[in-house]
């Protein structure tokens, strides 16, 4: 039994960057007890697309940056018995386990054991129809026909199992982020899986670190009431958790980035609604009685955790067709700008009104009315100077490529057939995934454990 | 008491996240003598106004006074969601300086605060 566990996050999202695992795992090396190393890279829609490579080609779909965030730290972690656990596994996780075994054989690296988890793929389980009847809060699969993913956030379980067999590498597709850790605290501590405060503080830690730099001083940054130092060298965080679940938040020395009270409280409430019940496929996680309290430089410690039974059912997420998005921009610049942009707002609205009548069309103005806008409205208002630096952007949606393509011809053909100085026009259609929420009973989550590779 | 009126961003933190077409937005006192102000005039009805042109279906704001922040979740706000929307910024991201933005009085004896924490600086 460890007597103490340490995690660190090499990656929060699947565009991360690809170096901040490098001084996670350096640290990590020098600590006494469990080391672990979490890679948290799937997003809503990443799966999907995953799938989508698959189909073309049956070796891939997984992270398209695996070789990217491992190939680094792969030798250190494998010689200093760092275990390093992934969601990078994506839509083919046994995929991602043949890849890392070529890294290591490439590296001269004998071969590590990984463990595979999948069993989060339910299109074999479950037609269109019975996921469309278990969507929650919105309808985006009353009519679908053609799933392209469908999968199950499983829990911690199969993670720690893998490890209880000697995985160096567990390599998944789609978990609950938070199980990355948690998994690694059942496997290490020995947490029986009806303790709900100790599954609370790991999915906790899990919480804290699923998107690695958000805690550290990541999309944090607001000079000058809110420092970072070092953006450019951000450290990505550690958690130091005793037996009891409670932990400190730090990051590598001689990173950049900063942890204190305000950096973890922001990432303890991201993407969390009701403070009292954060449902995860493990336990239900109430965080209003936690404190964080600095108890040294860029070392905060986090207590209080508190458990509730898991939930009856999983949550899942279903991908289908979402058609195409096309994007076009044009600028207008110098003195009365904002007089030829509205010109130009104006006369594709008139032109596609009569091409494409019922396609909904989208009008920003960037710098003067664009993310913060309400889809197009306020452009209509008089804007209360003119920039002088004006780029239209405009935007449209649909099942056929065709009509979004229209939009884009138009745009461009501002050129010569809209107000003067019209110029450099972009243009982008990007294929689109819907997604939906469903609600799964249990007796659908069958999660696999298989072994390659190495000796336990 | 005499009181003064400042933009929430001078005393208090705040981040997004999304799931789907939902938006939550933790809003962090900087230092927890705002606490209490802030809880007075950011309320749920006043997000609900603010995020107006975003037709939000439902807004509530849980209160963490341990923590001296508030979590604020808006249905129905992100034009889908990042799947769907056809604005820039489907995640919502940028939502929080759009709160941030938000006009509070606070006691002329409390100074706006800065995000400085005192054991590591």
């Amino acid at each position: 039994m460890a007597s103490k566990v340490f995690i660190g996050a090499g990656a929060g999202f699947a565009c991360d960057r690809t170096d901040a695992a490098s001084p996670v795992a350096d640290t990590l090396a020098t600590l006494p007890g469990g080391r672990f190393l979490i890679f948290e890279t799937l997003a809503e829609r990443t799966l999907a697309q995953s799938q989508l490579d698959r189909r073309r080609d049956a070796t891939r779909g997984f992270n398209p940056a695996l070789e990217r965030f491992v190939g680094p730290v792969l030798a250190r972690c494998l010689r200093d018995g760092i275990k390093i656990i992934g969601n990078f596994g994506a839509a083919n996780p046994s995929a991602a386990a043949a890849r890392i075994q070529a890294m290591a054989r490439a590296q001269g690296l004998a071969a590590p054991r990984i463990g595979v988890v999948d069993g989060d793929d339910l299109t074999a389980l479950l037609s269109p129809a019975e996921l469309a009847a278990r969507e929650t809060g919105g309808a985006v699969l009353r009519n679908a026909t053609e799933i392209i993913a469908a999968n199950l956030y499983l829990g911690a379980e199969p993670i720690a199992q893998a490890l209880d067999q000697g995985a160096d590498i567990v390599v998944t597709g789609r978990v609950a982020d938070s199980a990355l850790a948690l998994g690694p605290l059942i496997h290490a501590f020995g947490w029986r899986l009806d303790d709900w405060d100790r599954l609370a503080a790991g999915t906790l830690a899990g919480h804290l670190l699923e998107c690695g730099s958000q805690i550290t001083g990541g999309y944090f940054a607001d000079p000058p009431f809110k420092n970072v130092p070092g953006m450019a060298d951000l450290g990505y965080p550690i958690a130091e958790i005793d037996p009891d679940g409670s932990m400190v938040i730090t990051k590598p020395a001689a990173t950049g980035g900063r942890v204190d009270r305000f950096t973890v409280i922001e990432q303890l409430l991201y993407e969390i609604h009701d403070p009292s019940a954060y449902l995860a496929p493990d336990v239900v996680l109430d965080i209003t009685d936690v404190t964080v309290e600095e108890v040294a430089p860029d070392r905060v410690r986090v207590t209080g955790a508190r458990g509730k039974p898991a939930p009856e059912t999983l949550k899942a997420t279903v991908c289908v067709d979402g058609g195409v998005l096309g994007e076009a921009e044009i600028s207008y610049a110098g003195p009365n700008a904002a007089a030829r942009a509205r010109l130009a707002a104006q006369t594709i609205g008139e032109r596609m009104n009569r091409r494409a009548p019922g396609l909904v069309l989208r009008v920003d103005a960037v710098g003067v009315i664009s993310v913060l806008g309400d889809a197009g409205g306020a452009l209509a208002r008089p804007w209360v100077s003119d920039p002088g630096d004006v780029r239209l952007r405009f935007a449209a949606q649909s099942g056929s490529a065709a009509e979004v393509e229209l939009l884009l011809d138009e745009v461009e053909a501002l050129y010569c057939a809209g107000p003067a100085g019209g110029a450099g026009v972009r243009k982008r259609l990007t294929p689109r995934l819907a997604s939906a929420s469903c609600l799964i009973e249990r007796k659908f989550a069958l999660p696999r454990v298989t072994l390659t590779g190495g000796s336990p | 008491m005499t009181a003064r009126t400042v933009r929430l961003y001078e005393i208090a933190n705040a981040r997004s996240g999304d799931k789907g077409n939902r938006l939550n937005i933790a809003l962090v006192c900087r230092d927890p003598a705002h606490y209490s102000a802030v809880a007075k005039h950011v309320t749920a009805e006043r997000v609900a106004a603010v995020f107006a042109g975003r037709k939000p279906s439902r807004v509530v704001r849980y209160d963490l006074p341990k923590l001296a922040a508030f979590n604020f979740v808006l249905d129905d706000v992100l034009e889908g969601g990042v799947n769907a929307s056809l604005g820039l910024d489907g995640h919502g991201k940028s939502l929080s300086y759009l709160l941030l933005d938000i006009p509070v009085q606070i006691a002329t004896r409390h100074a706006v605060a800065t995000c400085d924490s005192p054991v590591t600086r």
